[in-house]
């Protein structure tokens, strides 16, 4: 049987030979997340089942990276009891604190996921993994309960979408642009269900970090997973972050896809998703003047040293404009440090910015950056509804590290190039 | 083996349809089954004995990853849904409280609301009574029947832990 990436790590891992679509596989798995919202129901979960201790105490993971550092007396509750489940479980990969790092910025960091793994968690944007060639999904609560205890899960085998990216990338154009693009060709339901396959010669000259940012926002394609195959970029990331001896994973040569879709990137312009909905994309040029009352740079999608570095190149030696609030969050402790030896914090502090602590905070409406009513975000972060990053009459448009630096600096969104 | 009437519902029936959010500070059965689909219609439920059957379009319970969802449908005392297909976090959600699911593509053009439906999900077969048709589908995997057969994932990770002690 031919396979495309997502079959082939799910006939590697389950052992099974026919990893046909809709067919439904046992599955042990590499690693089980969990974070601050999310573990307290699973481990709640995991006590009805009568499970007295995890699988793996090493590959049982929790990051209380929503609401850090904790924003009022019940996320603390919530991080207590995380905290209280870990040290009795004896987890190995706990983090809170000074450790802590947005989840899916954090694990491929520390080497925790790789090449060819097998991922749940328990939030949505797992399949973030996918950027290193590993198959990772969310799941719910009781799901994550179980994959704790058990160590293994079932998946229905999903069928491929290949995403085939060819052309050549503008100044200002990345990673980012290529994803809100295909979202909004898509739709927030048009991967429903589905593994989204990212390929082309476009796909080879993306970094890592890019390709990251791309799988993190499948699911706001409906997709289960969105996968890049391996090649020595990954196999390179994975040896410099503890994990050394990657296998290369690529789709067999006449492999079967449900549909292919393209993405021509010359000539696209920076994309910019607008409320209340992901798939509601346009290039920034046809935005019009949108007066913008904070920006946010940071989260699982765009919070690495590649966004800060894309960030700082357009705010170095200039004022963010008045009465808009910069918030810039590098994603983890490693890149925050990073980011303070190349000198890039003392950029932002410069501009005028607000530097804060890796956290998820504004992007879920969390903390640390709320919006009131009538205010308007450009952010680097995923989701867009109605209400997500604060007041119900707030808005939040979605765009690439470089547009948000621009539109900070004008107060409207801005092309990066006109500032 | 499941037999009951057919309640027929439309396509990407959401879980704010299937149970809304104002009922998500309880999670007893009974009542959450009281509510069942009143966001589609208020008192929608009313018309349901238990046993019956949901027969629904495609993408059947997208949304959110309430788990309260299914466990609406069961307390409404309907153990089986059949839908063209199922959103992804719902098929999974469903077979860990206990509901059966099954997928029939376009075979749900073969039934009418009201329709009396014998389903053998073992097997995979829906037979419609009323009109004699009988419409295949994929049967229940194997996996899934120990799930369903120990009411959800719960129970089955209890029993696998309890054997394995």
């Amino acid at each position: 049987m031919r396979r495309t990436v997502a079959e082939k790590i799910l006939a590697l891992h389950s052992g099974e030979e026919d990893v046909t679509p809709g067919r439904i596989v046992r599955c042990p798995l590499s690693l089980v997340l969990a974070n601050d919202i999310t573990a307290p129901l699973a481990i709640k979960a995991m006590a009805k089942m009568g499970a007295d201790r995890v699988f793996d105490r090493e590959k049982v993971v929790i990051v209380c990276d929503h609401f850090t550092p904790n924003k009022d007396i019940d996320s603390a509750e919530q991080v207590k009891f995380c905290r209280e489940f870990a040290v009795k479980m004896g987890l190995v990969n706990y983090f809170e604190g000074g450790d802590v790092g947005v989840e899916h910025a954090l694990l491929p960091e520390l080497g925790l996921v790789g090449p060819g793994d097998v991922i749940v968690g328990g939030d949505s944007h797992t399949c973030t993994y996918g950027g290193l060639s590993a198959f990772a999904t969310g799941l719910g609560s009781t799901d994550i309960g179980a994959a704790m205890a058990l160590g293994e899960t079932w998946f229905k085998v999903p069928p491929t979408i290949k995403v085939v990216l060819t052309g050549t990338l503008a100044p200002f154009v990345g990673a980012k642009d290529l994803m809100l693009r295909l979202i909004g060709m898509l739709g927030v339901s048009g991967a429903l269900y589905k593994a989204l396959e990212f390929t082309g010669p476009l796909s080879a000259e993306l970094s890592v970090e890019g390709r990251m940012t791309m799988a993190n926002m499948a699911i706001e394609a409906g997709g289960k997973v969105g996968l890049f195959a391996s090649d020595e970029k990954t196999v390179a990331y994975a040896a410099a972050h503890n994990r050394p001896g990657a296998p290369m994973l690529a789709a067999d040569p006449g492999a079967v896809y449900e549909r292919e879709v393209e993405i021509d990137a010359t000539g696209m312009s920076p994309q910019v998703s607008c409320p209340h909905l992901p798939d509601n994309v346009r290039p920034v040029e046809e935005l019009g003047d949108i007066v913008i009352h904070q920006s946010v740079i940071g989260s699982c999608t765009n919070g690495r040293i590649e966004d800060l570095r894309a960030a700082a190149a357009i705010l170095k030696g200039k004022k963010a404009a008045k009465n808009v609030r910069l918030i810039v969050l590098p994603a983890t402790p490693t890149i925050w440090k990073q980011a303070l030896a190349e000198g890039l914090l003392e950029i932002f502090m410069d501009s005028g910015a607000i530097v804060g602590p890796p956290t998820c905070g504004p992007c879920l409406g969390g903390h640390m950056g709320i919006l009131a009513g009538g205010e308007r975000a450009i952010a680097t972060t995923n989701r867009n509804f109605k209400g997500r990053m604060g007041s119900l009459d707030s808005e939040v448009y979605l765009a690439s590290p470089a547009v948000a630096a621009a539109s900070a600096l004008t107060g409207v969104i801005t092309h990066p190039a006109a500032v | 083996m499941f037999h009951g009437k057919a309640h027929k519902v439309g396509a990407h029936i959401d879980t704010d349809a299937i149970i809304p959010a104002k009922f998500l500070v309880t999670t007893d059965p009974v009542e959450l089954g009281a509510n069942c689909m009143s966001g589609l219609e208020p008192g929608w439920v009313d018309r349901v004995k238990k046993g019956d059957i949901l027969v629904a379009g495609e993408n059947f319970g997208c949304g959110s990853s309430r788990e309260h969802a299914p466990v609406a449908i069961l307390g409404a005392g309907i153990p089986v849904v059949a839908a063209h297909s199922f959103a992804r976090i719902f098929y999974r959600n469903g077979f860990n409280m206990g509901l059966t699911l099954l997928e029939i593509g376009d075979g749900v053009e073969k039934i009418r609301d009201g329709d009396e439906l014998r389903v053998d999900a073992d097997a995979g077969v829906i037979e419609n009574v009323t009109t004699g048709e009988t419409i295949p589908c994929a049967p229940v995997p194997a996996f899934m029947r120990e799930i369903l057969k120990r009411g959800g994932l719960a129970g089955y990770v209890r029993d696998k832990l309890e054997a394995g002690a």
